[in-house]
């Protein structure tokens, strides 16, 4: 029924189908290409139309402000100016995390400026690991780089930076039938939950904290991350501090030892487990759980106060504490009375002493922009917008970024 | 004879054709198993005279020194990419196997915090949810098989086998989520609570009933490997010459006794070689097994619990290992695997070998 021939024509036909449009938009996104050269003495702003901008010395290039993007935040923020090369392509790897932000970001920034940034989302590890063989211009993380790594990255290429990009909280779901908003949990409680020594619902330790709600008799099937994450990082972290148990025994990492029941792969594996699971519970960043529809516990943090994962929140948790110069800290747990406990920062690592001026100036000048402008798409995508605080030391971070000695970025009066 | 021959004859060339691309694509080294077709219409496969007539002009050298060297490099090629993946897997395991040393193969605990690496759960989540799909696969597509070539009416045999071999299509992660919407409730709800009611008294039905798990990987894995052993093993079928059949019917055999005592002992190397690409297929598959085995690790009897294969941890924790013990314990894991596999296909091919010498004595 299906001759040789038959099949023959069907690939060949199946592939030209295939293979005209992929030819078509690469020749089409190639005419959209333009580049965009950054002057002495002025700053180049967004423009929509393609255009192509040559660098002269003496030439002020303006803006032309067609762009509804940047126009409501362009004059909030101060304005930078650098050497005056063309921008270049970039390459760039690490967390899956923040994967939707940055691609979201850097597409806007090649709109923009024309410029080229790829970013492979291949594992904060993997980031790590390849910003330290300089095989990438900047790598990414969810982690916090440990001093060995910190060593290797240094003797390699000198000081590094970790610049906070986003926060994000991770929601702890759950799926107990009759009970789809407001279970309160504390971090102790949940500590325990995953390290099985609450193992039912209706454990006097959970039924103290949820007064009028029913009690389930069952079991806690308890899910947790299969592959090693950002995001297991972050929650292993809160259990650290809140647990002593769980820091003895366990530990803070992008994977660990895990006591509990059922790995899921990725957030949504994680998603999916708790939907399909009767008296599950699971932690998935706040975006999955909202997309699925999940029900989410309410949070003690340490100021006492019950909070709820949001943007917000989240934001909060950077807002009003302490944050080191070089933004090496984990603001789970956060001291703010408004903050929701279980939030990390992803950061952008980027050497200090940049080799090639082009991918220099065009990268602190990428980070400048997403710190300020980019934050704007943070909470559509259901990522937290960094706190003012944040964006000071950030910015301090970014203008302490050099080729040759001398400073990239430059504040302009 | 040879006009109550059934067997279409294209279907030939396209079965090794197909037999080779399973065995290539289906872990890479298994290019080994040998299938035993035998072509049955000689006269649509003339064979060209065997010595080359070097005093006809028209025979070109020069294409018979290039072709064979340019064959020759090609096979030293493949050789060469397998020596080279195996000298690079140890390199890079090498910081592992200095740190643990063989208390990896024995371990029970993966703590990348503590750098307490051990193998024994995932290679026995490999063997177990493998073995779960061959006992489930292996009735089924021989079943399934026999039934295509030896039963079914002239228009079914078609569509049917067409329609089995798409299920080797679907890609494994079309299946995995499958599973996991639809599989795993089932397996869950229904399935092993009746097990637990009926046969909870035996240790492999005990436990909590999460739905995902060995069970759940074993039953995935079937089905994936369900089509690999239907496919192979009928065109191992198809190759028996029908004399066999019609001598047995003239001895006022029955259809079973023909079927069970001469088709099925003369294509015995094919079915076993089919069986083995389906074991091959189910110990290095990852994406699928990975969505619904659970990943729990653990080493329990039940097969109900939450556990992990060696290609799902590795797919797993790659991306984000750090440590160069971590990374090494990974790999590690993955010389394990390809040991395995490789053994499988050792094994496989003795069979082959023996089976194929039992029957030439006999002959």
């Amino acid at each position: 029924m299906f001759s040789k021939l038959n099949k023959k024509w069907t690939l060949a036909l199946l592939s030209v189908a295939l293979i005209i449009p992929m030819v078509l938009s690469a020749c089409s996104g190639k005419t959209t290409a333009t580049t965009v050269t950054a002057t002495q003495t002025s700053t180049v702003t967004a423009t929509t139309t393609p255009v192509t901008i040559t660098a002269t010395q003496t030439s002020i290039v303006t803006a032309t402000q067609t762009s509804t993007v940047t126009a409501t935040t362009a004059a909030t923020y101060p304005k930078v100016t650098s050497a005056s090369v063309p921008l270049t392509n970039l390459n760039s790897a690490g967390a899956t995390f923040p994967t939707p932000l940055y691609t979201k970001w850097f597409s806007v920034y090649n709109t923009i400026y024309g410029v080229q940034i790829n970013y492979q989302a291949v594992g904060s590890g993997s980031g790590i690991n390849q910003i330290t063989a300089g095989t990438v211009d900047f790598g990414a993380s969810d982690g916090i780089m440990t001093d060995a790594q910190v060593a290797a990255a240094e003797t390699a290429h000198g000081p590094i930076l970790a610049i906070p990009m986003t926060s994000a909280p991770v929601a702890i779901i759950y799926n107990l039938s009759g009970i789809t908003t407001g279970l309160k949990l504390t971090g102790d409680v949940l500590a325990k939950i995953y390290l099985k020594t609450i193992t039912k619902w209706n454990d006097p330790a959970i039924t103290a904290l949820n007064p009028g709600v029913p009690p389930t008799y069952a079991d806690i099937a308890v899910v947790h991350r299969s592959d090693s994450s950002g995001t297991t990082y972050i929650f292993t972290n809160y259990l650290t501090k809140i647990n002593t148990d769980w820091s003895t025994k366990i530990g803070n990492a992008t994977s660990v030892n895990w006591v509990g029941d059922i790995g899921g792969q990725g957030n949504a594996g994680v998603a999916a487990m708790v939907q399909q699971t009767p008296n599950s519970i699971g932690y998935v960043d706040l975006t999955y759980a909202i997309q699925n529809g999940l029900s989410y516990a309410t949070l003690q943090n340490a100021s006492g106060n019950w909070i709820a994962p949001s943007v917000a929140s989240a934001t909060a948790a950077s807002t009003g504490i302490t944050l080191p110069d070089n933004m090496k800290i984990m603001i789970t747990n956060s001291t703010n009375a408004q903050a929701y406990p279980i939030v990390g920062f992803t950061w952008i690592l980027a050497y200090v002493n940049q080799a090639d001026q082009a991918k220099g100036v065009t990268l602190a000048r990428m980070l400048w922009w997403a710190i300020h402008e980019g934050q704007q798409y943070n909470e559509v995508l259901g990522y937290a917008s960094l706190s003012p605080a944040a964006v000071t030391k950030a910015e301090n971070e970014i203008l302490s970024m050099k080729y040759q000695g001398q400073p990239i970025l430059a504040l302009s009066k | 004879m040879r006009s109550l021959n059934k067997t279409p004859t294209d279907s030939l060339s396209s079965a090794r054709i197909r037999s080779i691309q399973y065995s290539v694509f289906s872990l890479g080294i298994m290019n080994g198993v040998k299938i035993n077709l035998k072509v049955s219409n000689p006269e649509r496969f003339p064979i060209k005279p065997g010595k080359v007539d070097f005093r006809n002009r028209n025979y070109n050298r020069l294409s018979d020194l290039v072709f064979p060297n340019f064959t020759l490099f090609f096979a030293l090629l493949m050789v060469a990419i397998l020596a080279a993946m195996l000298i690079i897997l140890s390199i890079d395991a090498w910081p592992s196997v200095l740190k643990i040393g063989f208390s990896f193969f024995v371990n029970r605990t993966w703590d990348p915090v503590k750098e307490i690496f051990g193998a024994l759960p995932a290679i026995y989540g490999t063997i177990l949810s493998a073995f779960i799909g061959l006992i489930i696969a292996i009735p089924i597509s021989l079943g399934a098989a026999i039934f295509l070539v030896e039963l079914a009416p002239g228009w079914l045999r078609g569509p049917a086998s067409f329609l089995i071999e798409m299920l080797a299509a679907i890609p494994s992660v079309i299946i995995g989520l499958w599973g996991i919407f639809v599989l795993v409730p089932v397996i869950r709800s229904p399935f092993e609570s009746w097990l637990q009611n009926n046969l909870g008294f035996i240790p492999l039905f005990q436990g909590p009933r999460y739905g995902s798990g060995f069970l759940a990987a074993g039953i995935i894995l079937a089905i994936m490997i369900i089509p690999i052993i239907t496919a192979v093993s009928r065109d191992a079928l198809k190759a028996v010459p029908n004399q066999q059949r019609e001598a047995m019917l003239a001895l006022g055999a029955t259809r079973w006794e023909t079927i069970t005592r001469s088709v099925l002992p003369y294509c015995r190397s094919g079915l076993v070689g089919a069986v083995i690409l389906g074991l091959g297929r189910a110990v290095g598959e990852t994406m699928a097994v990975t969505m619904v085995i659970g990943n729990g690790y653990k080493l329990t009897a039940s097969l109900f619990s939450p556990g992990t294969t060696i290609a799902s941890k590795i797919a797993g924790e790659f991306a984000e290992a750090a440590t160069p013990v971590s990374v090494g314990s990974l790999i590690e894991l993955a010389l394990i695997l390809f040991t395995i596999t490789l053994l499988v296909n050792v094994i496989a091919q003795l069979f082959v070998w023996r089976m194929s010498k039992v029957k030439e004595s006999r002959d």
